[in-house]
């Protein structure tokens, strides 16, 4: 299974993903420059985390723009595997390929430090790995990660279960202390309603080894490369 | 003096508003052999301003330890380099931002950050790693400070809070974590908070860069943001002369950070480098266009010709004067080789900066400036660089008064809760947890990060590809240079340095960032003097060369001085990264080591006991504890055997190569006491039971901070193994106690209990008192 890292300029957690995919996983990646609208013949694309075009104007608000989003829509309406990570999410929103927003943070200071979060929803290319309630323990690292949505949209995320992650605490209980950034919802992570695009804030890609202190993001990768085996031979 | 113009003729009474003395002024007209036109002397200005020219400092600066057989480049470019083995080089070096953070903390410390950065990928590094060494005014109101206004503590709270943020807004943007360094308090640093950033990268050794120009006709490429007229005397000035009332208004001079277009230069520089095109590469920083143009043709033996109409420019109508002396953010000045410049220019196109051709490598020495094709400064360049002043200010030792035994601290005072006094130091902004300010850095992107900040002594970074992993702390206690510069100095190397040791790393190098008050000051001066003394006295034994790093003068606000404030960062190297050693405490039924380097301490002898208890209060009243919980600052520090620092270090680095311990934490700040708990609160259930027995003060047991001592927990099957050890390295290993799972942490003192509570109401007042305090 081929990966893509969209490269913006200023991403940061470009080189992460693509060491966690290549070096911890052993998938081939690429790099995708942002002002190229050619996907490489990907299986799955990843926007990574970081600051694209400084996170002026507003989180991702440039960064969609980019030559390289216009391939990643095309990807992703034909079905493609899409990821977005922390500033990746940001961009997704952005795009429409995911319903909502992002706020600043409640307190409003940047947030860096391990959260638990709930698998809400197995049946997705992206947690299919995973059982279903399981706890992960893995990073965040953002300004604005205070996810909203209308009351409509909300409704419509937990009608199609489209809700994939909850922020909670480390015992896997639902409560404030948890949600370090006054989410919505608790929610740290959804996806679309055809389940192929995914974005969540929490970094998967910084919890790929126990000698950063969790290895519980790798779930979120490997269930990408089974989806996408399983659909492979489906096809066959 | 701001808005200078090229018909301004220049006199005494302009060269001294720019700071330039006298003979400083008839020495710019010996190297001309003529009167400087304005821009001429706007260059002499900054360049030889004491931030640009170390025209103080230097004399002494000699008398460092700059060699080693692992130093690769020592002080005198961007950063120092060092050997780290499998090929690669590390390059370090810490700086000072204090007098722009002073004026405007959050811009003023962006700026500092992404000075530092500049620094270390102009020589081909990529950044893996940012500390922070942090120095403010009070923050919270208690009887350790009891002159400081509330007025003043919400001002210190509020540059706190703006330098926190600035450091997290560069560092998270441009992507590199920002893992450790140290934050104190102290009220002499209300009026002149000290910001010091250091930053850590690495390279191939073969892909190293340097800022020496050369090639004849060489292209001379600017590269990245344009110039405005920010800045402008911006660290030159504002960090060559003290705070008035009127500093307030030289916020203009503060440079503006943009990490966003730092974080394209970094790959557009790193990704020209690789082309092979490059001769030669300086960032601009103090002093702009002038100092980078004036050190590459000064280090490279040539000249340099550029023309100012060139230089991509943010705003109309700026003169050769402000273009020259901008210290706009985020530039770099670089030499290509004849030819291949469209190979460089393509790589910043890419990243949508700008980059042109200005001027070009010549012969004679010579640094010519045109404005559209006209001549307007004309400067030899080495001499303007190498052979500005150089002065040996005069030196008085400081005067203080005789202290007698009243003035220290008493430990027989009665009706002391010695619970009571250790919640409060645990709960003082000193010691207390530093999470809810390094919680607003990015601390684990690159994912290289296996010691977040507060989880070892010293921040580790693992290198990719290797088996390797580095290790970086700094530490400076001013309070103790205050009292005895010699001293102090020589414990910020040690601790540092131990600090290393703890994570399992051999310390190998060291970087330094001298904070001081005036030097037209003889005490000044002797501080620093006395200060050089003691680092070079240190990192000589401990095998520590200092490879570079920054000197800050007049930090002071009218006329009061900061503490003298060296900050030492220390570099080590672990060569199997799985080896790294972590402070908490891990299993229930482990026992507790008290580490010793100076095996002979507890043998004093009762015929040396009086006089021995005179020393204890002496040295005490310059402890954490005293200040806390007496406010007595006062005595000397600790004495400091360099010998038993080292034996320690070496006892230290043995244990983490066999594997046979389970965690390590080195006594500083707070003492035993302090260490034991910090030890406890990394895991949930951890508790421990200690027995301590001695003739002195349980005080001084407890609370007091001599070095070359060090907590270990391990296994009870390698406690023979390990004593054995201990006895080959000459360090003393005590059994104190034991690691328990009922979560309560308890001292027995010659047999009853003396400090007992539980952990986690400890932890609740260590972790969250800096957050309670500044939301008061």
């Amino acid at each position: 299974m081929k990966f893509g890292v969209v490269v913006f300029p200023g991403s940061n957690c470009d080189h992460d993903a693509f060491y966690a995919l290549s070096f911890v996983l052993g998938q081939p990646v690429e790099f995708i420059w942002h002002q190229s609208e050619n996907l490489a013949n990907c299986d799955a694309v990843i926007l990574p985390g970081g600051f694209a075009h400084g996170d002026y104007l507003r989180t991702g608000a440039i960064a969609r723009f980019s030559p390289a989003m216009k391939s990643v829509e095309k990807f992703a309406k034909s079905g493609g595997l899409v990821l977005g990570i922390c500033n990746g999410f940001q961009i997704l929103l952005e795009a429409g390929l995911l319903p909502g927003a992002v706020m600043r943070n409640v307190g409003l200071r940047y947030i860096c430090r391990h959260v638990h979060i709930r698998v809400e929803n197995t049946d997705t290319p992206f947690t299919q790995a995973a059982k279903p309630g399981q706890i992960l323990k893995i990073p965040i690292a953002h300004n604005d990660g205070n996810y909203t949505c209308d009351p409509q949209t909300l409704a419509d995320l937990q009608k199609h279960r489209q809700i994939v992650f909850r922020y909670t605490n480390a015992e896997g209980v639902d409560d404030a202390a948890g949600n370090p950034n006054g989410s919505m919802n608790n929610i740290a992570g959804i996806c679309n309603r055809e389940r192929n695009v995914a974005g969540l804030m929490p970094h998967p890609e910084r919890a790929v080894e126990a000698a950063l202190d969790s290895e519980d993001g790798l779930v979120v990768f490997r269930s990408m490369v089974e989806a996408f085996v399983t659909s492979a031979k489906a096809n066959v | 003096m701001a808005t200078a113009s090229a018909e301004i003729k220049v006199t005494p009474e302009i060269a001294a508003e720019h700071g330039l003395s006298a003979s400083e002024y008839a020495r710019v007209q010996q190297i001309l052999g003529r009167d400087p036109n304005i821009t001429e002397l706007g260059i002499f200005s900054v360049m030889w301003s004491e931030h640009c020219s170390y025209k103080s400092s230097k004399v002494h600066l000699k008398r460092l330890p700059v060699h080693g057989k692992l130093v690769v480049q020592g002080p005198g470019e961007n950063a120092g380099v060092v050997d780290i083995g499998d090929g690669l080089v590390a390059a370090f070096k810490i700086e000072s931002h204090n007098h722009p953070s002073f004026v405007e903390p959050f811009q003023g410390a962006t700026t500092g950050v992404g000075g530092i950065l500049r620094d270390i990928f102009t020589m081909g590094a990529r950044p893996i790693a940012v500390l922070d060494s942090l120095r403010f005014g009070p923050i919270t109101a208690d009887h350790s400070a009891p002159d400081v206004s509330a007025e003043t503590i919400a001002k210190n709270r509020r540059i706190l809070d703006g330098v926190i943020r600035g450091i997290a807004n560069y560092g998270n943007s441009f992507g590199v974590p920002t893992i450790g360094g140290e934050v104190c308090f102290e009220p002499c640093y209300s009026q002149n908070p000290l910001v010091n950033a250091l930053a850590l990268g690495i390279a191939k050794k073969e892909d190293l860069f340097f800022a020496k120009a050369r090639g004849t006709g060489n292209p001379v490429i600017y590269a990245g943001a344009k110039t405005g007229r920010d800045g402008i005397h911006g660290a030159s000035l504002l960090a060559s002369a003290e705070f008035t009332e009127e500093s307030q208004q030289k916020r203009p001079n503060v440079q503006i950070g943009d990490p966003f277009v730092e974080k394209l230069l970094l790959e557009a520089c790193l990704e020209a480098m690789a082309t092979g095109a490059v001769v030669a590469i300086q960032d601009m920083g103090a002093a702009g266009l002038t100092c980078s143009t004036t050190e590459m043709a000064s280090r490279g033996g040539t000249g340099i010709e550029i023309d100012l109409a060139r230089v991509p420019q943010r705003e109309m109508g700026m003169t050769p004067y402000e273009i020259m002396l901008s210290e706009s953010q985020e530039r770099m000045l670089l030499v290509a080789e004849r030819g291949r410049e469209g190979e460089v220019l393509e790589v910043f196109k890419k990243w949508g900066l700008d980059a042109v051709v200005v001027g070009e490598v010549t012969e004679g020495g010579l640094l010519r400036v045109k404005d559209h094709g006209q001549v307007v400064a004309e400067i030899p360049a080495h001499p303007l660089a190498e052979e500005g002043p150089v002065y040996q200010r005069p030196m008085a030792r400081r005067a203080r008064k005789k202290e007698s035994a009243a003035d220290y601290f008493d430990f027989a005072a009665e009706n002391k809760n010695l619970t009571e006094n250790f919640k409060r130091l645990l709960a003082s902004p000193a010691i207390s947890s530093k999470r809810w300010i390094t919680e607003q850095y990015d601390t684990m992107v690159r994912t290289n990060t296996l010691a977040v900040p507060g989880a070892g002594d010293a921040a580790v970074v693992r290198i990719k590809g290797t088996k390797r992993a580095l290790a970086l702390a700094t530490d400076g206690n001013g309070r103790w240079c205050q009292l005895n510069p010699r001293l102090g100095a020589m414990h910020a190397v040690a601790e540092a340095a131990r600090n290393v040791a703890c994570s399992g790393a051999r310390p190998i190098a060291a970087t330094n960032c001298l904070n001081f008050g005036s030097p037209e000051k003889p005490e000044a001066m002797w501080q620093f003097s006395e200060v050089i003394d003691g680092v070079a006295a240190a990192c000589n034994e401990l095998e520590t060369p200092i490879t570079g790093g920054n000197v800050s003068f007049y930090n002071e606000t009218l006329g009061a001085s900061i503490y003298p404030t060296p900050v030492i960062g220390i570099l080590g190297v672990i060569d199997d990264a799985t080896n790294v050693l972590k402070s908490g405490f891990r299993n229930a039924g482990d026992i507790i080591l008290l580490l010793d380097g100076l095996s002979s301490s507890a043998n004093s002898t009762a015929a040396t006991a009086s006089a021995h208890a005179a020393d204890l209060a002496c040295e005490f009243s310059s402890s954490e504890y005293s200040k806390t919980t007496a406010g007595i600052v006062a005595g000397q520090p600790p004495a400091i055997d360099l010998a038993a620092e080292k034996r320690l270090q070496q006892y230290l680095l043995a244990l983490a190569s066999s594997r046979s311990i389970q965690s390590a934490h080195d006594l500083s700040d707070g003492g035993l006491a302090v260490t034991l708990a910090e030890c406890c609160f990394a895991n949930a259930k951890s508790g421990a039971w200690m027995t301590l027995a001695h003739n002195p003060p349980a005080e001084s047991i407890l609370f007091g901070e001599r070095g070359a001592r060090a907590v270990i927990s391990i296994s009870p099957s390698e406690l023979a193994g390990l004593l054995h050890l201990a006895r080959e390295h000459g360090v003393a290993a005590t059994e104190i106690g034991h690691v328990t799972g009922d979560g309560i942490f308890s001292i027995q003192y010659n047999g009853s209990v003396i400090i007992e509570e539980s952990v986690a109401a400890l932890r609740d007042i260590w972790e969250h008192s800096l957050e309670r305090a500044l939301k008061q």
